[in-house]
């Protein structure tokens, strides 16, 4: 079966129609699921999860917050598989090359079926080379909470890291030695698992001050050293280019945002964490700064960057659902601007109300961009899994104006194709593409390109930015996969937007 | 008419790659300095098919050549020139090196062909070069001299500073030199790149010497230079409402007018005429 975008879907799964076909469809929720028991049984990993009545088919559930230094789902599956389970699901909302033990699991049967939003490191060697018995399902991060709320998902346990529980079991992300911040791709997890655990290494009588996830949710904590190391989550790529090139797209982007008028008081933005998207915001700042505008919000992962946005009042109110290093967690706990949302909030596309659907634009990166528009940022040109789309998709469908930032060429390969190798967003939903040799408008989008005809902006086709990739490196052979299918990349609403084929060339 | 000038190393590919893409007026292919020995013959193969792939549009093609003393000067000067190069940068430049090089090139044009006069741009480099700048400014050839004060200052035996105290006069001899028969003044490089203040201070000085152009050795420089450079905004709004008011006065026979208070006449008009004409040439008019 083929759906809209000519992929190849497999059987059993829904056919991606279009970026807006949610919007006919009505919302299933099914009910919470809340605790019996106020006061909390309080224990070690060992003795909650002999507990927990474990069986082989459950699905068990953990967040990203903890990033690559993330000790909770290593430390909670090496005493689950302790137990002969077998038919595991593992719902995790991010997998980093920390969570390599396991592999030993998947490949063992253990763990049969993985739900992620983002992967890369051992895991997504071990799937690639076709060690998990099901197909891998990858969401995107409003994807995860509406599958989760929908029913779709059905959590067995959840087990959720927090840096400060209570004893009522009311948690977050904010205090405590190990604070990482937002928890809010937790949130869905905690309010419809089956049962509830969560993971600390702080228990406190009553929590300082807020908390994100309600004790009325949570079954039980389980206590140990160490949930994770704190300097470990912060992302790769958290500073602002110096790369020339990189800081040539930057300007440019920036400038095509000013030329559109979209960078004026109570404009609201996203960027991704990468060092252009964050010399592009660092652009945008220098514009705000010179003409005294005021932003209402930054939103998605944040950075240190934006917590300074915010304290020299460039930005009103910084919406985080993941903290992505330690200035952003400090900030997350003291300034009240400072807002920490759930997934759902930040991406669902059946909340009442998502933030993502209020943002004016967007810089977004990319792998690879077809002619059509089509954005990957799950594999790269040989369809190796390096990432996923996290809120990439979500994103570019809820905001005004999707801003894709990217070299033309990167290591000698051309970043345009004919067909990407994976769809992770829809051409549909992306407007504009800045690249080092130029800008190309998404043709469907006539207002911009009609707004940008007045100024000194060159608009260049995506053609003609192709061409010129080709002039500089050759015309690059096609890569091949082969035809076997191990997972899928669901799109926002839970249609399958494309397949992850095993590779034939594994990058080493 | 240039702002920024960058200096590209000529054995580099990647680099000249993307050469062409920053924002710099004008690009140098080094064959000199930035090339060992061993890479010389390499560096000048690349930068010829590079600068003849036709992909560099609204750039002045510039390049490093040796000396005139090295062994690879007519290797250099045979196999770079064509109609796809705007300038011929010499290094160690003095009167006699420039004439020289000007007679080579009269001849490789007739013997290739080229339909264009290439340019010259000497770097002052030397005590002597120094001496003689007023004269080789003179040269029709040359277009500008670029002040090169990190060998300098190695051949007059002084300490180069960030302050640049020690630059101030040969700065100020250049611009007049260049400036008398209107050539461009090209500032040496700022050599720290990772001191933005620090080129933004530097870049400063040279405008106030009088230098129209400095040389970078970053592509993130050109943008500070450019701008140091480039009237700004309100700048060329100030030049617009003067020649406005200019030209409602000459229709009433007016040579002197008042525009917010203040007298306008001819030399404020000039300069006026200067600003939109430099704000037109660099695009800055739509900014």
């Amino acid at each position: 079966m083929e759906n809209n975008l000519k992929r190849k879907i497999p059987q059993g799964f829904k056919a991606f129609q279009n970026s807006n076909y949610y919007q006919t469809i009505k919302a299933k929720k099914v009910p919470e699921v809340l605790a019996s028991n106020k006061i909390k049984e309080v224990s070690n990993i060992k003795e909650i999860v002999e507990k927990l009545q474990l069986k082989d088919g459950m699905t068990f559930s953990f967040h990203h917050h903890l990033r690559n230094g993330d000790h909770v789902l290593n430390n909670v599956l090496a005493e689950v598989f302790k137990k002969p389970l077998k038919n595991i699901t593992i719902a995790a909302s991010s997998l980093f090359p920390v969570h390599e033990p396991l592999v030993k699991y998947i490949k063992n049967g253990q763990v049969t079926k993985l739900y992620t939003n983002y992967l890369n490191g051992p895991v997504a060697e071990t799937v690639m080379n076709g060690d998990l018995k099901e197909l891998l399902v990858m969401q995107t991060h409003g994807g995860r909470p509406r599958a989760i709320e929908a029913g779709e998902i059905v959590i067995d346990v959840a087990f959720i890291a927090a840096s400060c529980v209570d004893k009522l079991g009311n948690a977050s992300g904010k205090y405590g030695k190990n604070a990482f911040g937002s928890i809010g791709y937790a949130i869905a997890d905690a309010k419809y698992a089956k049962k509830v655990v969560l993971v600390t290494d702080n228990l406190v009588e009553e929590h300082p001050f807020d908390y994100d996830i309600d004790g009325k949710y949570v079954d039980y904590i389980a206590l140990m050293d160490e949930i994770g190391i704190q300097q470990e989550i912060v992302s790769g790529t958290t500073q602002i280019t110096r790369d020339p090139v990189g800081l040539k797209i930057a300007k440019d982007a920036a400038k095509v945002l000013d030329k559109l008028k979209l960078i004026k008081d109570g404009f609201s933005m996203q960027t991704g964490a990468g060092g252009v998207s964050l010399a592009v915001a660092n652009e945008i700042s220098m514009i705000m700064e010179e003409r005294t505008i005021t932003g209402s919000f930054v939103s998605g992962g944040i950075t240190g960057y934006f917590v300074n946005m915010l304290k020299n009042q460039l930005v009103e109110k910084l919406y985080d659902v993941q903290c992505f290093d330690l200035w952003a967690v400090y900030s997350a706990e003291n300034n009240a601007n400072h807002h920490l949302i759930s997934a759902s909030k930040y991406a669902n596309p059946f909340h009442e109300d998502p933030v993502v659907n209020k943002l004016d634009f967007a810089i977004l990166g990319a792998t690879e961009i077809d002619l059509d528009f089509n954005v990957n940022v799950t594999t790269d040109s040989y369809g190796n899994i390096i990432g996923g789309s996290g809120g990439h998709a979500d994103v570019a469908n809820g905001c005004g104006v999707t801003v894709i930032v990217t070299q033309l060429v990167k290591t000698r390969i051309p970043i345009i194709k004919e067909r990407v190798k994976t769809i992770t967003t829809p051409g549909e939903d992306v407007d504009i593409l800045v690249t080092e040799r130029g800008i190309a408008i998404n043709p469907k989008r006539v207002d911009l390109i009609e707004k940008l005809k007045e100024t000194s902006i060159v608009i260049k086709t995506i053609e003609q930015l192709r061409d010129e990739a080709h002039r500089l490196t050759g015309i690059p052979r096609e890569i091949p996969h082969s035809d076997e299918i191990i997972g899928v990349v669901e799109y926002r609403d839970g249609t399958v937007i494309d397949s992850l084929y095993k590779p034939l060339r594994m990058k080493k | 008419m240039k702002r920024s000038i960058l200096f590209i190393p000529g054995n580099n590919p990647s680099m000249i790659q993307d050469s062409y893409i920053f924002e710099a007026d004008g690009i140098i292919y080094d064959l000199e300095d930035a090339v060992a020995y061993s890479e010389k013959d390499s560096a000048r193969i690349i930068v010829k098919s590079f600068i003849e792939s036709g992909l560099i549009e609204d750039k002045e093609v510039i390049v490093r050549i040796n000396d005139i003393d090295s062994e690879f000067y007519l290797d250099d000067i045979n196999v770079i020139v064509s109609n796809y190069v705007d300038t011929i940068m010499l290094p160690m430049a003095t009167e006699w090196s420039v004439r020289k090089l000007a007679t080579k090139l009269d001849e490789i044009e007739e013997k290739k062909k080229i339909a264009k006069r290439i340019k010259i741009i000497p770097i002052i480099e030397s005590g002597k070069s120094v001496l003689e700048v007023e004269k080789i400014v003179r040269h029709q050839r040359v277009s500008g001299v670029l002040l090169g004060a990190e060998d300098l200052s190695f051949d007059l035996g002084i300490i180069r500073t960030k302050e640049g105290a020690e630059i101030e006069y040969v700065r100020s001899k250049i611009v007049i030199a260049a400036k008398a028969y209107k050539k461009d003044a090209i500032d040496t490089p700022f050599t720290d790149v990772t001191d933005d203040e620090g080129l933004i201070k530097d870049t400063k000085r040279a405008k106030l010497l009088g230098m129209n152009a400095k040389a970078c050795i970053h592509p993130r420089q050109a943008r500070t230079i450019n701008k140091v450079f480039s009237p700004s905004s309100f700048d060329i709004d100030f030049a617009k409402k003067v020649l406005k008011g200019y030209e409602e006065a000459q229709k009433v026979g007016l040579g002197v007018f008042s525009l917010e208070g203040k007298m306008i006449d001819k030399p404020i008009v000039e300069r006026a005429q200067s600003v939109i004409m430099r704000a037109k040439y660099f695009k800055l008019e739509n900014e």
